[in-house]
């Protein structure tokens, strides 16, 4: 009997289920569980409670990160509640022999962006933390999904979640993108083509030559805006390129390891004939610099169009018109020339190396406008010094910025970095929230070229414009 | 954690007929700084509830009094966003035990499910069913039955069914979580993790 066809999504899966509840969830072991010190301690509080230990310390790595200052990093953290939480991750994790990468460490970074960095996250695993944009490590081929304070305790516990197995959907885009378009660009196009809500109930996996051609970065960025459609996850199938990245890192398998490993994650592929529940076909052609101007991140559309009419858009006419409220736009209003007060260049989604790199290569040779407050956030320390040693660093103090220390930062305006009432900020962050990244705080979702293209001029900027020929 | 046992729920209800309201408005970030998980009734909908000098804002729905109960009708696409559980902590400590909308983000609805909220789908129609009842009557009352897999609008009897898998409906109707059933299992994750490549 030949094999049943299976998905990339159903072979991970499927050799992780403990144990299927009938008319119930599985019961998944988790190979790697990320934590910080925003959802951890309540977890922690729990299985104290309840007297149970840690199952598997080594396989769980916290990095402290949601609301760490990016300045002065090496003074103690001045707000009486973030340090409070800092120091109860650190003294879980050295209570409970975790490793842990705390404020100050050189490999202290965004926890998305510090996993793959180390080859803590390795292809085919799956990963979970208590942060919806766990969702970036899918980039690897592997399972990896946001999860709430009650899932960190169950993994402390027992190394394993309880989860209903999701549809599975692919999206597949074919052709070359166009000039100035970047990975992030592709992420925005399809949530705008699918809402914010689009892809919920589903586990996704990318595919076609736009993924199968983009930089292990460009992958973490399109698996982390999974979420923003309602997606739990997505995936896509690791390849010499996952490969190549993989091998060396700190944690990654050595030697005959890692040929054992290779040999199985070359299999990790969906197989000819595998069906899925849902299948989107997209037309990378049809992929312009994206930017959003409402309030959730569908809410999008190539930065040359106008802001749609609340006839035109598939969110409820009520709740479209309460967001171009509280942007202060209207609907038919051009998004080209908009002035803007905020750059935030960083997050999970866009806070590595490469996205400096298109940042820099923007702003080189101009300048900063007298308008724009400017924070620069590497994802990691290891970023970070990949900026300076790349002379990155100079391109960007030159033309009138500087770089801030790594950390979650105005993505989510838990530390000081507050993006004040009313203003306008470009962010390359993964959420339009009202308040997200301060409270009244207006923010238009975008790439890094577009963002350093605000950067240099003022207003909204279409980045070809900026870009050489080529 | 555990939490009250929920079989039946009669109540009146709050209405929110807003679509897509993420996590960051049912809690915002900045409230997250929390060790423990105690007052996050207090910040629910923190800037739709009050203005930044602390008064309520008196256009909000919950700021309106003749608008109370157990149960909150919320849009389409309820709990997008963050994995943040404190949404859920939010609305449980504020006196919510159920959830109604016709469409659930899915870390929300787990996250809601492992602290005893009931997120209850129903149908679009029969959303706008409820609106329109409540907007008529503040004081309506919704029964949600959880054994019957029910949500019936009293005055008029009007009533649809809700899925829910055998396992969760057990939990909750007995007040289990899930870290008692994993305890239980040890053996076999043990057994499963001598296996692991990884």
């Amino acid at each position: 009997m030949s094999k049943i066809p299976a998905t990339l999504f159903d072979k991970v899966w499927d050799a992780h289920i403990v144990r299927s509840i009938p008319d119930g969830p599985d019961v998944l072991f988790i190979d790697r569980h990320f934590i910080h010190e925003v959802t951890s301690p309540v977890a922690f509080l729990g299985i104290e409670s309840r007297g149970i230990p840690v199952l598997y310390p080594e396989r769980t790595f916290a990095t402290a990160d949601h609301n760490t200052p990016t300045i002065h990093q090496d003074q103690p953290v001045k707000d009486p509640l973030s340090a409070k939480q800092l120091a109860a991750l650190s003294g879980n994790a050295q209570k409970y022999g975790i490793s842990i990468w705390a404020l100050g460490s050189p490999k202290n970074g965004i926890v998305h962006v510090v996993g793959p960095e180390n080859g803590i996250t390795l292809p085919g695993m799956t990963i979970v933390c208590g942060d919806s944009h766990t969702s970036t490590h899918g980039a690897f081929g592997c399972i990896a999904f946001g999860i709430g304070t009650s899932e960190v305790e169950m993994v402390l516990a027992s190394q394993c979640i309880m989860q209903p197995k999701p549809k599975k959907m692919r999206i597949t885009i074919n052709g070359k993108l166009g000039k100035g378009v970047l990975p992030k660009d592709v992420a925005l196009y399809m949530i705008s083509q699918i809402t914010a809500s689009g892809a919920t109930g589903y586990f996704c996996e990318y595919a076609g030559e736009v993924f199968e051609n983009m930089s292990m970065e460009g992958r973490m960025t399109v698996c982390n805006m999974s979420i923003e459609m309602g997606a739990r996850g997505g995936m896509i199938a690791p390849d010499e390129t996952t490969f190549s990245y993989v091998k060396g890192r700190d944690k990654a398998p050595k030697g005959e390891a890692w040929d054992k490993a290779l040999a199985y994650w070359k299999t990790l592929k969906t197989d000819a004939d595998a069906v899925f529940d849902k299948e989107l076909v997209f037309d990378a052609a049809n992929i312009e610099p994206q930017i959003t101007y409402g309030t959730n991140p569908g809410l999008g559309t190539g930065i040359t169009n106008t802001i749609p009419k609340a006839t035109d858009v598939k969110d409820g006419e009520a709740s479209y018109k309460k967001s171009l409220t509280y942007m202060n736009f209207e609907e038919g209003q051009p998004l080209l020339g908009k002035k803007i007060d905020y750059v935030f260049l960083g997050s999970c989604t866009n806070g590595r190396i490469e996205d400096f790199r298109a940042f820099a290569q923007v702003v080189k040779g101009r300048k900063k406008a007298d308008n724009i407050t400017a924070w620069l956030v590497p994802g990691s320390h290891i970023v970070e010094e990949q900026i300076k040693k790349e002379g990155i660093l100079d391109i960007l103090n030159e033309a009138g910025f500087e770089l801030r220390q790594p950390g979650c930062s105005a993505c989510l305006a838990m530390n000081d970095d507050k993006i004040p009432a009313g203003k306008y900020a470009v962010s390359t962050s993964n959420r339009n929230f009202e308040g997200r990244q301060g409270p009244g705080a207006r923010t238009l979702l975008a790439s890094p070229y577009v963002a350093a293209a605000v950067a240099v001029t003022g207003v909204v900027t279409d980045p070809r414009e900026l870009l050489g020929e080529g | 954690m555990a939490y009250d046992k929920f079989t039946v729920l009669k109540s009146t209800a709050v209405p929110m007929p807003i679509e897509n309201v993420d996590t960051d408005q049912i809690i915002p970030a900045r409230f997250l700084k929390a060790t423990e998980r105690k007052g996050f009734g207090d910040n629910l909908f923190r800037d739709w509830r009050y203005n930044s000098d602390n008064t309520p804002k008196k256009d909000f729905v919950l700021n309106n009094p003749i608008y109370s109960g157990k149960i909150l009708v919320g849009g389409k696409n309820f709990g997008s966003g963050s994995s943040r559980e404190h949404a859920a902590w939010a609305i449980y400590d504020y006196g919510f035990r159920c959830v109604v909308s016709s469409f659930f983000a899915d870390i929300f609805k787990g996250n809601s499910l492992n602290i005893g909220i009931l997120p209850v789908t129903v149908s679009e129609a029969f959303l706008d069913k409820i609106f329109k009842a409540i907007e008529a009557n503040p004081n309506t009352e919704l029964e949600v039955n959880l054994p019957e897999q029910s949500i019936t609008i009293l005055a008029t009897g009007e009533s649809e069914k809700f899925d829910i898998n055998n396992y969760k409906k057990h939990n909750l109707t007995n007040g289990y979580d899930d870290i008692d059933y994993l305890q239980a299992m040890k053996d076999d994750i043990r057994n499963f993790a001598q296996g692991s490549i990884y």
